[in-house]
């Protein structure tokens, strides 16, 4: 029988609300996916788009963001900068052939337990139903172009 | 009164801080002092001023609203806040006052004024001040309870506020301190609504955490002064302090019914003038009409309306309910996210007397420890700039929250390591990779991702 696929996750964790929230999930005894590999910086703002297109090229098939709350960040307004970060990044990718539902940026409290399990599960199942990131980059065919909407990539 | 007397303090009434600069131990700040039209130096607090006012109607009665009677007594356009005031110095509203109005006035005041401290030139004036840490402690204010107009405040002057009932209660009051009806009655009953505004999802869903006490204290207040029939209608009873529990049960001893329940609704009778609360008390089941001569409304407190502009002047978080946040809200309730800027009392959420003297104390001590050491410890994981790498682009300083990056004279980035936090949001965003956030470097992740995409899974 063919082993099923069993996707790698790589997880940017905030180490004062999301990275907390997983350590609460698990106090919790919630049960969340053993594909997530938790990566804790500091804020979601530390993270990089390059650190976010190695993880890709590590091979991880998929990426998850995770930050405190818009308004709730413990560095003033420094998750406002993963806002504007991340849904760009997420337009690039499609450039490369990766499918931008591969990545996600989401927002989970300390006192969210029960939500990190929820977003990490619902992330590894669909990541399950886009296949392994190999088999995408498998298939070589133009890039589609797609116009960028400028006025939006900007603001 | 203490802290206007003290030799080291200095108050600056009627001032306004516009702009801070620097950063813990080496704060720069702009304090705009609007004009009071009386020189605080020469004022006396004699009062003679508030006597000769011209602004007055019929029987002399003087003509302005008193902000602190809750708009309940009248005052002078020329005037003292009130008995207890800090500075007591009088001062002039330029929104009533004829001259500054109109610029049409006998001006009696100044005729009498013995030390000639009234000069109506006054304009507002700047000073810049070096200072080495805040304490933050602007307070709350009242949530508007005609918001809900279940309570019908307004429909009625006999439904009023908590801190209204505290001028009619009091001594230096608009009624001396009689409790009266708007038609100078003894009420013979009164109920009085706990959490308007309070834990109600429709205004604020926090406690506001003092207003079960007050409304204990003016039930008793209104049994003992009036011997009235009072009801008292209550979610929960929060009596949570020292000796507080116990006056919660000396109230229900004193006679004053407590009623489980939120009311629903609050009608004034057109004709009567009589109020009508419906309430069910959830403990009986049983709904229930009550009817009084007064209602008291123990409304919310909420986050002064210039809470945003405060937040920005001296970079504060807040938390989503408005209040200032602290830098954690068990183990340092009263730091904030800035270094050197301090909370205390109700700004950073509702708390009442003994706590808010309390946490003051707290800052009080955490100022005294910062002035004692003289250093300040910060945290290894802050920012660094390889100037070799920075091209000056100022794409960080724009990213940084603290303001803590400058160009320095080389025109190359420079980080402030008392102002930066760590939390690397310019080394993410530097395109040249000159920034390092120290113990989260872009080498450390990448080996952190390589290492743990080796691993199977």
């Amino acid at each position: 029988m063919k082993k099923p696929f069993e996707p790698k996750v790589v997880a940017f964790l905030c180490n004062w609300c999301s990275y907390a929230g997983a350590d609460n999930a698990g106090i919790s005894r919630l049960q969340s996916p053993a594909n997530i590999l938790p990566i804790r910086v500091m804020c979601s703002g530390r993270v990089s788009a390059e650190m976010i297109l190695r993880a890709f090229r590590a091979g991880a098939d998929g990426v998850m963001v995770l930050g405190c709350h818009i308004g709730d960040c413990h560095y003033i307004n420094a998750n406002h900068r993963t806002v504007k970060r991340i849904p760009l990044l997420q337009k690039i990718l499609g450039y490369t052939g990766i499918n931008p539902e591969r990545l996600i940026l989401d927002w989970v409290s300390s006192a969210e337990a029960p939500k990190f399990a929820r977003v990490t599960a619902d992330f590894v199942d669909k990541i399950i139903s886009l296949g392994p990131i190999k088999d995408e980059l498998k298939v070589t065919h133009p890039a589609t172009p797609v116009s960028l909407p400028v006025e939006e990539v900007v603001s | 009164m203490d802290a206007g007397r003290h030799p080291n303090i200095e108050l600056l009434d009627y001032s306004e801080v516009v702009e801070v600069n620097g950063y813990v131990g080496n704060f720069q700040a702009r304090i705009k002092r609007k004009p009071r039209y009386i020189h605080s130096d020469l004022c006396t607090g004699c009062g003679l001023c508030t006597e000769a006012c011209v602004l007055r109607g019929g029987k002399g009665k003087l003509m302005v609203p008193s902000e602190f009677d809750e708009g309940m007594g009248t005052r002078a356009a020329a005037y003292i806040p009130f008995a207890q005031a800090v500075p007591l110095k009088a001062t002039i509203d330029p929104n009533s006052c004829l001259w500054l109005v109109k610029g049409k006035c006998s001006k009696k005041c100044e005729e009498v004024c013995g030390t000639n401290a009234i000069d109506f030139d006054m304009e507002e004036s700047f000073l810049d001040i070096e200072i080495g840490s805040i304490v933050i402690a602007t307070g709350y204010k009242m949530w508007d309870p005609a918001q809900i107009p279940d309570y019908g405040y307004g429909k009625s002057p006999n439904i009023i506020t908590g801190l209204e009932f505290e001028r009619l209660t009091n001594a230096g009051g608009p009624t001396a301190g009689e409790i009266l009806t708007a038609e100078g009655k003894v009420p013979e009953k009164v109920v009085i609504v706990h959490c308007v505004g309070s834990r109600d999802e429709r205004a604020h869903a926090y406690c506001s955490r003092f207003c079960c006490m007050y409304s204990l204290k003016q039930a008793h207040q209104i049994k003992e002064k009036t011997g009235a029939e009072v009801f008292s209608l209550y979610i929960d009873m929060r009596s949570f302090g020292k000796d507080y529990e116990e006056f919660y049960r000396r109230n229900r001893e004193e006679g004053i019914q407590f009623i489980q329940g939120r009311p629903s609704q609050v009608t004034v009778d057109p004709e009567s003038g009589k109020l009508f609360v419906d309430v069910e008390d959830i403990q009986l089941g049983q709904v229930m009409e009550l009817e009084a001569d007064m209602v008291l409304l123990a409304t919310a407190i909420e986050p002064p309306e210039n809470a945003d502009q405060l937040a920005s002047t001296f970079g504060l978080g807040r938390t989503p309910d408005g209040w200032f946040a602290e830098a954690h809200p068990k183990l340092r309730p009263v730091e904030t996210a800035s270094a050197g800027v301090f909370l205390a009392g109700c700004a950073q959420g509702p708390r009442d007397v003994p706590d808010s003297v309390a946490h003051a104390g707290a800052a009080a001590s955490e100022v005294i420890q910062l002035f004692n050491q003289g250093v300040v410890t910060i945290a290894p994981t802050i920012a660094q700039v390889d100037e070799e790498k920075c091209v000056g682009c100022e794409e960080c300083i724009h990213s940084c929250p603290y303001t803590a990056i400058w160009r320095n004279h080389a025109q190359k980035a420079e980080v402030n390591p008392a102002l930066c936090q760590g939390c690397g949001t310019c080394a993410a965003a530097c395109p040249s990779g000159a920034i390092t956030a120290l113990h989260f470097t872009d080498d450390e992740i990448v080996a952190q991702i390589d290492g743990l995409l080796k691993l199977a899974v």
